[in-house]
C-alpha cells in the first residue's frame, strides 16, 4: 500500500470525531434513578398500553431479583451506580421522515457522523437514533413499496401490535440476565422491522445510535423479522461523545428468521470508553434460514456481548464474526452462543481480538447440541492477538455435545505480531507503527472484508487510529 | 445428623463428624504433633466450606446432585483385590489396604545407600519431617474441591511418600496400591525429586468404596524427570477425587498420565505449576466412560516464568449414558514471556446419549508467547470406518481399531513399553466389560 492511499484513508476521517457534543432541550426526562415511577413515567409519555406498562413494571422486579453476574463476569459491573442513570430522555419529537424536517441542530449533529452521504451512497432506509426516540428516520420508497415495515419500537407496538406482539420478548424472555430485564423496562427507541415473505431487501437498511447526555443510558430495543424467504441485512454503528462519568448501555436485539429467511445484523460499537455496554443480542432461526452476526467491538469501557443463535428449523445455519478491540482500560467480553436444536443445523464462529496496552479481550463462548439431534455441525476458531507485554486475553469457551452423530470443532491461539513481519516491513521502509498497523489489519483482513466495504474502511482507520502510540 | 433438610448454603460434614474426626485421631497412633495441627486445621476448613453450588464457574455442567459426604464408619468387607499392574518391573513396591499399609517391598539396598527412601507416609511423617512438611499439600486447592481437599488432609492416616536425591536416576518404576475396603479411602501420593534425578511413580486405586478422595504432591525440583501415572479404578459404585498437584522448577520434565475408568462420579482436578524457565509438564489423560459414569476433569496450567512450556492431551471415550466434562484453564502471568502452551480436549462419542462437556480456557497476560487450544467432539470418522470395512473387517472389529487408535496417541507418549502395553491390556478390560 502507498503511503498517499493510506493518508487519503486516515484524512477521511475526523480523529476527534467522537468527542463532539452539542446542547439540546431534552422535553422529556424521567431524571435520575430507577423505581417504578420511572418505568410509569416513560410509559405514559409513549402512550402505551396497559399490557407493555405491565411488561415494563414485571421486567423492572426481575431486575432488581436478579444478582449481578459477577461470579463469572468481570466485577467491574459493580462500579455501575444504577441510581445515577437518567433511565429515558427524549426531544419529543414523532419520527421524521423527511431530512427537511429534522432540527437544524440536531442535523449538525448527524451531519459529523456522515449520515447524509451514506444515505446518498448506500442507504435505502435510514433510522437514525438520537438518545432515546428516533429524531429521524427515512424509509425509501422502494422499501416500503416492498412493504417492509421499518419502525422504532413504540411505533412498532402501537401501530403493528399483530405483527410484533408475537415475537417481542419471545427469542430474549425478560428473566433472560439482569440486563435485558432493565432493558425490558426501560426501553425506547431502536428498530422494529418486518420484512414480507419472498421479500428480498436489497440495500442494507441502517440505523446510528448516539448517547448524548451526560450519565444518560440508552436502551433500545431492536426486533427484526424475516418472514418466510425473505432477505434483510441491518446495520448497526455507534460513535459517542466522552463523558466525564460512566454511562450505560443496554440494548436487546431480536431476530426471527422464518422458513428459508435469511438476516444479517451487521454491527460497528466505538463508544466512549467511559460507557458500559452490556447487550443482549439472540436470533432464532427456522427450517433452512440462515441468521449472521458480524459484530465489531473497539470502543467502551466494558463490553459484554455475545450474539446468539438458536438453530430451531431443521438445516438452519448461524453465524457469529467477531472482531474485538481493547485499548488501555477497555474490557471486551465478547463471543456467541449457538444452540442447536434440531438436525443438520450447522455454526460457524471466527471471533479475532486485538489487546493493545493494558486492554483486555475475553472471548466467551457456548455451543449446545442437545440429545438425539443428528448432522448438527459446529466449528468454532479464536484468535487473539497481544501487541503489548501487558495486554490480556482470555478464553472461556463452553461446549455440551450430546450423541455420536454430531461434529464439533474448537480452536484457539494467541500470538503477537510476527517480528519477522515487522522487520520484512522496516526493511522496506515503513516505521514500526506502520508495519504493525498493517501487520493488524492483516490479522482481522479476511473477517474485515465481509463488513459492507464503508464499515471496512471505517475499521481499517479505526484500527490505525488505535494503534497509533502503541508501539515504540 | 439431624434429620431437618439443611439450607441451601450451610457448611455439611455428611458423615465425617467433629466425633468421628477425635476418634481418627485417637486412632492415629505415634502421629507427630505438626501433622496433628495440620489435620486439625484442615477439619475445621471441611467442616466451613460450603458444600459446590450451582453457581460455581468451578462446577460448570457437573451433577452436583450426585456429590455426597455419606460414608458410614462400617465393618471392613472380608475380601480386597489389590490392583496390580501385570508384567512391568518396579524398583519398589507399596501396597495399602483400607488406608492402611499392608506391604513394602524390595527397594534394592545400593538405592538405599544413594539415599533414595520409598516409604509410608505415616513413617515419613515421623522421621523426614522438613520435606514432608514442606511438600505435603504445598500448592493451594483453587479449581473447586477445596473443601474435599480439606477432608482428604483431615482423615488422611496413610499414603506413600517418595524421594530421590540428587542426581540419581531410577529406570524402573515405584508402584503404589491403595486398595479400598468398603470405607471411605484417603490415598495420598508424595514425590520429591531433587536436582537432576528421575524417577517414574505409579498409582494403582481400586476397591470398594462410598467415596475417595484421593491426592498427591508432585515436586520436581531443577533439572529433574518426573512421570507419574494414576489408574483410578474404584468399584462402580464409588464417588471419586483425585487432586493431582505438580511443582515444576527449573529445566524440568514433568509428565504425568492419568487413566480414569472407574467409580460412579468422579472428580479429576490437575494443577500444575510451571515455576521457573526450562519446566516443562506434560498434562495427559485418558478416559473411558461407560454406562451412566460421570468424569469430571479441571485443569490449570500455570506459566509463571518464562521460556515454559506446557502440552496438555485429554482424551474421552463415551459410550451408553456416560457424561465427561473437561475444564481447562492455561495461565500465562504477566513476566511468562515465551511461553509455549497447548492445551487440547479429544471426545470420541460412541453412543447417542453421552454427553462431552468441553470448556477449554486461556488466560494470557504476557503477549511473546505461543498458546493454543483445542477441543473437538465427534464419532468415529465414517471414512475410517468405510476404509476397513471394504478390507473386510467386521463392524465391530473396525470400531475396535479405531478407538484404540484413539488411545494410541497418548499411550505412545510413556517412553516405558511395560508400562505402556499394562495400560492398554487395563482400557481393553474395560471395553470387554
Amino acid at each position: 500500500m502507498s503511503t498517499t492511499e493510506s493518508e487519503t484513508l486516515v484524512s477521511g476521517i475526523d480523529q476527534t470525531g467522537g468527542d463532539f457534543k452539542y446542547d439540546v432541550k431534552y422535553d422529556f426526562d424521567a431524571g435520575t434513578g430507577l423505581t417504578d415511577r420511572t418505568v410509569d413515567y416513560i410509559s405514559s409519555v409513549k402512550k402505551e398500553n396497559a399490557w407493555l406498562r405491565e411488561f415494563r413494571q414485571n421486567a423492572l422486579k426481575t431486575f432488581f431479583a436478579k444478582p449481578l453476574p459477577t461470579h463469572w463476569a468481570t466485577r467491574d459491573l459493580e462500579n455501575i451506580n444504577f441510581d445515577k442513570i437518567r433511565y429515558y430522555l427524549s426531544s419529543g419529537q414523532k419520527p421524521k421522515r423527511t431530512w427537511d424536517e429534522v432540527p437544524e441542530d440536531i442535523k449538525r449533529t448527524f451531519e459529523r457522523l456522515g449520515i447524509p452521504e451514506q444515505e446518498r451512497k448506500f442507504l435505502a432506509g435510514v433510522e437514525a437514533q438520537f438518545d432515546s426516540e428516533a429524531a429521524y428516520s427515512n424509509i425509501k420508497d422502494t422499501v416500503a413499496k416492498q412493504g417492509v415495515i421499518f419502525v422504532n419500537s413504540t411505533e412498532g407496538l402501537r401501530e403493528h401490535p399483530e405483527i410484533f406482539r408475537k415475537f417481542f420478548g419471545k427469542i430474549i424472555p425478560t428473566g433472560d440476565n439482569k440486563f435485558s430485564a432493565l432493558n425490558s423496562a426501560v426501553f425506547s427507541g431502536g428498530s422494529f422491522i418486518y420484512v414480507p415473505p419472498g421479500v428480498k431487501v436489497s440495500h442494507p437498511l441502517q440505523a446510528y445510535f448516539r448517547i448524548n447526555a451526560e450519565n444518560f443510558g440508552q436502551f433500545e430495543r431492536t426486533l427484526i423479522i424475516a418472514d418466510e424467504g425473505a432477505e434483510i441485512t441491518y446495520m448497526e454503528g455507534c460513535t459517542a461523545p466522552k463523558f466525564s462519568t460512566s454511562t450505560l448501555h443496554s440494548a436487546v436485539v431480536e431476530l426471527v428468521a422464518l422458513k428459508g429467511a435469511k438476516i444479517q445484523y451487521i454491527t460497528v460499537q466505538n463508544w466512549a470508553p467511559n460507557v458500559f455496554n452490556l447487550v443482549t443480542k439472540r436470533g432464532v432461526a427456522h427450517e433452512e434460514a440462515e441468521i449472521k452476526w458480524i459484530d465489531c467491538n473497539i470502543g467502551s469501557r466494558l463490553t459484554m456481548k455475545y450474539p446468539g443463535v438458536v438453530l430451531k428449523g431443521r438445516k438452519a445455519r448461524g453465524e457469529v464474526i467477531s472482531i474485538a478491540l481493547a485499548n488501555d482500560g477497555q474490557h471486551q467480553d465478547t463471543g456467541a452462543k449457538m444452540i442447536h436444536a434440531a438436525d443438520e443445523t450447522t455454526s460457524n464462529i471466527v471471533a479475532k481480538s486485538i489487546s493493545v496496552g493494558q486492554g483486555r479481550s475475553t472471548y466467551r463462548g457456548v455451543v449446545h447440541i442437545p440429545k438425539h439431534l443428528r448432522g448438527c455441525k459446529n466449528n468454532t476458531e479464536c484468535d487473539a492477538l497481544l501487541i503489548n507485554s501487558n495486554s490480556r486475553t482470555d478464553t472461556y469457551p463452553a461446549i455440551t455435545v450430546r450423541g455420536d452423530a454430531n461434529f464439533v470443532q474448537h480452536e484457539a491461539s494467541v500470538s503477537k505480531v510476527s517480528e519477522e513481519q515487522i522487520f520484512y516491513m522496516r526493511q522496506r521502509g515503513l516505521t514500526e507503527g506502520q508495519a504493525m498497523s498493517l501487520s493488524v489489519n492483516g490479522f482481522i483482513n479476511d473477517l474485515a472484508r465481509q463488513f459492507p466495504m464503508e464499515y471496512s474502511v471505517e475499521l481499517k482507520r479505526l484500527i490505525d487510529l488505535e494503534m497509533e502510540g502503541s508501539v515504540g | 445428623m439431624s434429620t431437618a433438610a439443611p439450607s441451601v448454603d450451610a457448611p455439611s460434614v455428611g458423615d465425617f463428624t467433629a466425633e468421628r474426626f477425635q476418634r481418627h485421631l485417637a486412632e492415629l497412633k505415634g502421629a507427630p504433633d505438626w501433622w496433628v495441627t495440620r489435620k486439625r486445621a484442615a477439619y475445621e476448613k471441611f467442616a466451613s466450606l460450603p458444600m459446590p453450588r450451582r453457581t460455581d464457574e468451578s462446577w460448570r455442567f457437573s451433577t452436583l446432585t450426585g456429590l455426597s459426604l455419606a460414608a458410614p464408619e462400617s465393618a471392613p468387607a472380608a475380601s480386597v483385590e489389590l490392583p496390580t499392574l501385570h508384567d512391568v518391573a518396579t524398583t519398589a513396591r507399596l501396597s495399602f489396604i483400607g488406608n492402611r499399609l499392608h506391604q513394602s517391598s524390595g527397594l534394592p539396598a545400593e538405592l538405599v545407600a544413594k539415599g533414595v527412601i520409598v516409604t509410608s507416609f505415616s513413617d515419613a511423617a515421623r522421621h523426614e519431617r522438613d520435606l514432608v512438611e514442606a511438600h505435603f499439600m504445598a500448592q493451594a486447592q483453587r479449581l473447586g474441591s477445596e473443601k474435599f481437599a480439606a477432608l482428604h488432609a483431615a482423615f488422611l492416616s496413610d499414603g506413600a511418600f517418595v524421594f530421590v536425591p540428587k542426581g540419581v536416576e531410577l529406570t524402573d518404576p515405584i508402584v503404589v496400591g491403595h486398595a479400598a475396603n468398603g470405607q471411605a479411602a484417603f490415598p495420598h501420593t508424595l514425590v520429591v525429586l531433587e536436582e537432576n534425578a528421575s524417577a517414574t511413580v505409579i498409582d494403582l486405586f481400586g476397591g470398594e468404596t462410598p467415596l475417595a478422595i484421593g491426592a498427591n504432591d508432585l515436586y520436581a525440583g531443577h533439572g529433574s524427570r518426573l512421570t507419574y501415572i494414576g489408574v483410578q479404578n474404584w468399584a462402580p459404585s464409588a464417588l471419586s477425587f483425585q487432586l493431582n498437584s505438580t511443582l515444576a522448577r527449573r529445566d524440568t520434565r514433568v509428565q504425568s498420565l492419568n487413566l480414569h475408568l472407574g467409580g460412579r462420579q468422579s472428580r479429576h482436578e490437575s494443577l500444575s505449576q510451571l515455576q521457573a524457565p526450562g519446566a516443562f509438564s506434560e498434562m495427559l489423560a485418558l478416559t473411558v466412560a461407560r454406562e451412566k459414569q460421570e468424569f469430571d476433569q479441571r485443569t490449570l496450567q500455570v506459566h509463571q516464568a518464562p521460556n515454559t512450556k506446557s502440552d496438555l492431551l485429554y482424551k474421552n471415550a463415551l459410550l451408553d449414558s456416560a457424561k465427561t466434562i473437561f475444564s481447562g484453564l492455561i495461565i500465562v502471568d504477566p513476566d511468562a514471556q515465551k511461553t509455549d502452551a497447548y492445551q487440547s480436549n479429544r471426545n470420541l462419542v460412541l453412543s447417542e446419549n453421552a454427553e462431552a462437556n468441553s470448556l477449554p480456557g486461556l488466560e494470557i497476560q504476557a503477549n511473546d508467547v505461543r498458546c493454543t487450544h483445542g477441543a473437538t467432539t465427534s464419532r468415529l470418522d465414517p471414512e475410517q470406518m468405510f476404509y476397513l470395512r471394504a478390507r473386510g473387517i467386521p463392524p465391530a472389529a473396525a470400531q475396535q481399531i479405531l478407538v484404540f487408535g484413539f488411545f494410541e496417541e497418548v499411550l505412545n507418549r510413556l517412553a516405558h513399553e511395560g508400562i505402556h502395553a499394562a495400560l492398554r491390556g487395563l482400557i481393553e478390560a474395560k471395553f470387554r466389560e
